[in-house]
């Protein structure tokens, strides 16, 4: 894995977003309250560009009238479509229907359980190396 | 003309810049009219549609022009983001710019003319791979049947465009003068969800979410293609052309069966059908594909092409709304050549033939 310089840190503050290109393959990096996180640019579903994507919340329900929200601003939502992706580790959220079922993996966030989705967006790491914020890929 | 290569779309949504872009084409009457008391739908106490959509403008969020407004309101950017990049090779255009469900039926027809001038001088004349379609005030079916003929020779016009949501049920002989003229002229009409009916949504009322009502357009059609179907109007005109035009399709083979087991026992009541339901169906009746069940198991979906029929069903993207399909990712299952051929390019040469 090499590492490529997205952009000095300083150039990049928090709210804002970078599309770069790693071996020819389109990545986007976040920073999100000066953390930085990166996905490749496609959506797993049908391949919409997710730098275009609103950074949401995770709106979820126990049951009906009631609702949590959480990881705000950590959640993009693709544009074509609406599929939404933990950008932390590239999870959906949405279960889909599945042909045969499968026991879910359950675990306890803050105020939640969480299902997770068929599709999960690929994430590269990045990290601030000598002010410089890097993607390693 | 020559036969345009690549992937024909079925639903394509253009979009004005501004409410002047239609002034060359307006009487300063209704320019004015217009300005002072807004274009009235069928539904009260709304200026556009019932339920907010979920992206703003129910459009992709990578598609606005980059020289600035809506997302398909640009003919290049349109070129460019939908055309070029999917093979494009001919496609219908379907505006839903206020103006088919207007209440001044005076006012409907004058921004229907517009916005038909409009289409086919700014984009089908930018762009020869773009055809529009000659939008009608439905709610007057006698001056729609009108505005057909007075389109109906130019082929920069592929269709007559109708929204789901009619005050009546489509088959309703109220509507008969605009299929009178669109079989006369043999151009197919494209029924296309959405509309303001002046009824809920539903037939137990309005539902509460978006969500809902992006279903319910599967019923509407449903409940339109039946009415269309059991009033006669295709053994009245047996060589009109229907397009159902983002309706969903999966459910077309159960509602055929279902209308045909009823049609046996009950045909008496309905002597003027001289064929079974489904038999009209499977004659005059084809579906765009937009949007596209996603089953777990895509198979499910070849077992529904191959029941309703491969020849039934033709591809749209609806570019530039968020739920848009893109031609690669749509047949996501086994087929052979000749079967992509019909639901890509061959059926909508056969439909829309030589326009």
């Amino acid at each position: 894995m090499a590492r490529h310089v997205v952009a000095a840190a300083a150039d990049f503050p928090p709210g804002t977003r970078r599309l770069i290109t790693i071996n020819d393959r389109a990545v986007v990096v976040f920073n999100v309250k000066g953390e930085y996180f990166g996905l490749y640019n496609k959506c797993p579903h049908n391949g919409g560009s997710l730098v275009q994507g609103v950074l949401t919340g995770l709106l979820q329900s126990a049951n009906p009238g009631n609702y949590t929200y959480t990881k705000q601003g950590e959640i993009i939502r693709c544009p074509w479509h609406g599929w939404e992706f933990d950008i932390r580790t590239g999870q959906s959220f949405c279960r889909a229907i599945r042909a045969k079922a499968r026991p879910l993996p359950v675990r306890v966030e803050p105020g939640s359980d969480i299902v997770e989705g068929p599709y999960k967006a690929e994430t590269v790491e990045v990290r601030v190396e000598n002010d410089y914020v890097v993607v390693e890929a | 003309m020559n036969t345009p290569t690549g992937i024909w779309d079925g639903d394509i949504h253009p979009y004005l810049r501004s409410a002047t872009d239609l002034d060359p084409w307006l009487p300063k009457q209704w320019i004015e009219h217009q300005r002072n008391y807004g274009s009235l739908r069928q539904t009260p106490l709304v200026n556009g549609s019932a339920y907010h959509k979920s992206q703003p403008n129910a459009g992709r969020r990578d598609a606005y022009p980059p020289e600035g407004g809506v997302q398909g309101s640009s003919v290049s950017f349109l070129r460019e983001q939908l055309l070029d990049a999917h093979n494009i090779g001919w496609g219908i255009l379907n505006p839903l710019v206020a103006s088919q469900g207007v209440r001044n039926l005076d006012h409907s027809a004058a921004l229907c003319r517009a916005i038909n001038h409009w289409q086919a001088e700014i984009w089908v004349d930018a762009e020869p791979r773009l055809r529009a379609s000659i939008v009608v005030p439905y709610e007057d079916p006698e001056t729609s049947a009108a505005e057909i003929r007075h389109w109906a020779g130019d082929n920069r016009f592929a269709q007559v465009l109708l929204l789901s949501r009619t005050s009546f049920l489509p088959g309703n002989r109220r509507y008969w003068p605009i299929y009178e003229a669109a079989a006369e002229a043999n151009i197919p009409v494209g029924i296309h969800a959405f509309g303001n009916s002046g009824w809920p949504v539903s037939s137990s009322g309005w539902s509460s979410f978006y969500m809902e009502e992006m279903i319910g357009h599967a019923q509407t059609s449903q409940a339109g293609l039946t009415s269309l179907v059991i009033e006669g109007v295709f053994e009245r005109w047996p060589t009109l052309k229907l397009v159902l035009v983002e309706s969903g399709f999966t459910w077309a083979p159960s509602l055929m069966g279902r209308l045909d087991k009823h049609w046996k026992t009950l045909k008496s009541e309905v002597p003027h059908l001289k064929l079974s339901p489904s038999e009209y169906i499977r004659r005059n009746v084809w579906w765009t594909s937009q949007p596209m069940d996603e089953p777990e198991n895509r198979r499910y979906l070849a077992d529904i092409f191959n029941w309703l029929g491969w020849d039934r069903i033709m591809f749209s993207s609806d570019y530039p709304h968020w739920d848009f399909d893109d031609p690669s990712r749509v047949i996501m299952f086994p087929a052979t050549h000749e079967q992509k051929h019909a639901f890509f390019t061959g059926n909508a040469q056969a439909v829309y033939g030589s326009r």
